[in-house]
């Protein structure tokens, strides 16, 4: 096991992230911030929380998204569906996914074409925490990155980020062990 | 995350897990169809055959359209217009359509066992869309899934299936999916329509008199007389029965208090239930047929086939 980022970076990386964002997205008017469900709300949910200390809470607009009917491997293997939630409409708006590690990007390519049936976003940003580097299978690169790493396809990152109090983390595995 | 079964046959099959599993994936589909596009794009290398041999009106659709909204291939076949009229059996029609690289079967059979006669030999997966008077699973588990929606759970909650429980695959499908739920359970109708044994079998109360079984329950599901089933009379008339069993506003009035009205349809309006019943502020009719198709979207995203 390897340590990639401790508690202290972990919680200076998310407050960066949310900076960046609303770096771009001033006042968010005309933005709406998308976490993917399960992992990727365990960090949008903290970058939410970052952003109401920046800007009238009232102006954030905040859903989560499951992509598990749009997955390009259910014929290997079914995944429990989670709750989409997104009682707003997209329509003509700047959206920011969220999501804890990009690697292969088929998770993104699935969250666009979700995306897609809900309606027709103006622009679509991705902000991770982890950035896999070298191990893309779809051209998809993110826009915010918490911190990018070099890894080979048999290890795994594993983010702490729920019901770790005090003690969030992300970690590197060899052989998943 | 996998069902224990392959085919959907029988709620008699299914364990408590797998029943849990088709109704909370039932939860996350009927959200997919209050979306703008009220599709996903799951079964899309799937072709399914809607196979009815008896005639339908709201299971076959409600298929049909859980198949499109999961954007699968189907097509739909009614033995009425088909080469069974010609004398073509059950096995060698499945076998012709699944030559043409069909994925999956719904089956509705006038024949009690036929999709368990099927499964042992086809390979592709089959679901029951009813047979003969044995079961109708997935009306039982959109059943399930509208008293959940409403109560919350199943356990403890006391349903009364009432009238012609003899020919009623979907009394026998609810009575299964209830106990394992742990529900209670009272059946009702004329001894003529209720089987001798049904004690025996199931862990349920038995009572001949309607009254008794709506003061007694939360939930009234109300079956349809089956007179297509009936080879001997079993009552003297239909006017008689409605006096008799009928469910009437006056009759859900002198009882004093909230009863839901369940039915899974077709009515026959002044028969088993009274209009302004079944248009009644307690009835949830309309709202198991929306869930239908939600319900029917978990059985077949959880059963699509997977390759060796």
């Amino acid at each position: 096991m390897k340590p990639i980022l401790s508690q202290q970076q972990v919680l200076l990386t998310i407050k960066r992230l949310a900076y960046q964002i609303l770096e771009n997205h001033l006042q968010l008017k005309n933005t709406v911030l998308i976490g993917l469900q399960p992992r990727g709300v365990f960090l949008s949910d903290k970058i939410v929380s970052e952003l109401e200390q920046l800007v009238p809470p009232s102006s954030i607009t905040y859903g989560k998204l499951d992509i598990t009917f749009y997955r390009d491997d259910i014929h290997k293997q079914l995944h429990h569906a989670n709750r989409t939630e997104m009682p707003f409409s997209i329509e003509n708006k700047e959206v920011v996914l969220i999501d804890d590690v990009l690697w292969t990007g088929r998770t993104i390519r699935a969250a666009l074409d979700a995306l897609h049936d809900f309606g027709r976003p103006k622009k679509v940003e991705l902000c991770v925490l982890i950035d896999r580097r070298f191990t893309r299978e779809y051209p998809i690169a993110a826009d915010y990155v918490g911190r990018a790493i070099d890894t080979f396809p048999n290890q795994k990152v594993m983010v702490y980020l729920q019901n770790a109090q005090n003690n969030e983390r992300v970690e590197l595995l060899e052989n998943g062990v | 995350m996998k069902l224990s079964t392959k085919h959907l046959l029988g709620i008699k099959h299914l364990s408590q897990e797998d029943i849990q599993l088709i109704l909370q994936t039932a939860a996350d589909f009927k959200g997919v169809l209050q979306r703008p596009v009220k599709k996903v794009p799951s079964l899309r290398d799937v072709t399914i055959v809607n196979l009815f041999y008896e005639n339908s009106t709201r299971t076959r659709m409600s298929f049909e359209l859980a198949e499109k909204r999961l954007s699968a291939d189907t097509i739909n076949f009614a033995a009425s217009s088909s080469s069974a009229a010609k004398g073509e059996t059950l096995l060698d029609t499945v076998q012709n359509i699944l030559s043409m690289k069909v994925d999956m079967v719904v089956m509705r059979h006038s024949a009690s066992g036929a999709p368990h006669f099927l499964a042992k030999h086809i390979d592709a997966a089959i679901i029951n869309a009813g047979d003969g008077i044995n079961e109708h699973p997935t009306q039982a588990l959109l059943d399930a899934f509208s008293m959940t929606e409403k109560f919350g759970s199943l356990k403890g909650l006391r349903v009364a299936i009432i009238g012609d429980i003899m020919h009623s695959r979907v009394a026998l499908s609810n009575m299964y999916l209830l106990k394992k739920m742990g529900a209670e359970v009272m059946v009702a109708g004329p001894p003529t329509l209720i089987p001798t044994y049904l004690t025996e079998a199931f862990d349920v109360k038995v009572t001949y008199r309607v009254k008794e079984a709506l003061a007694w329950c939360d939930v009234a599901n109300v079956l349809r007389i089956q007179l297509e089933r009936q080879n001997q009379p079993l009552f003297s008339s239909l006017r008689e029965y409605n006096l008799a069993y009928g469910i009437s506003r006056t009759l859900l009035d002198s009882i004093g208090k909230s009863i839901t009205i369940m039915h899974p349809g077709p009515i026959n309006r002044g028969v088993e239930l009274d209009s302004d019943v079944a248009d009644g502020k307690d009835s949830i009719i309309l709202q198991q047929v929306e869930n239908g198709v939600a319900v029917r979207m978990a059985v077949l995203y959880l059963l699509r086939p997977t390759p060796q």
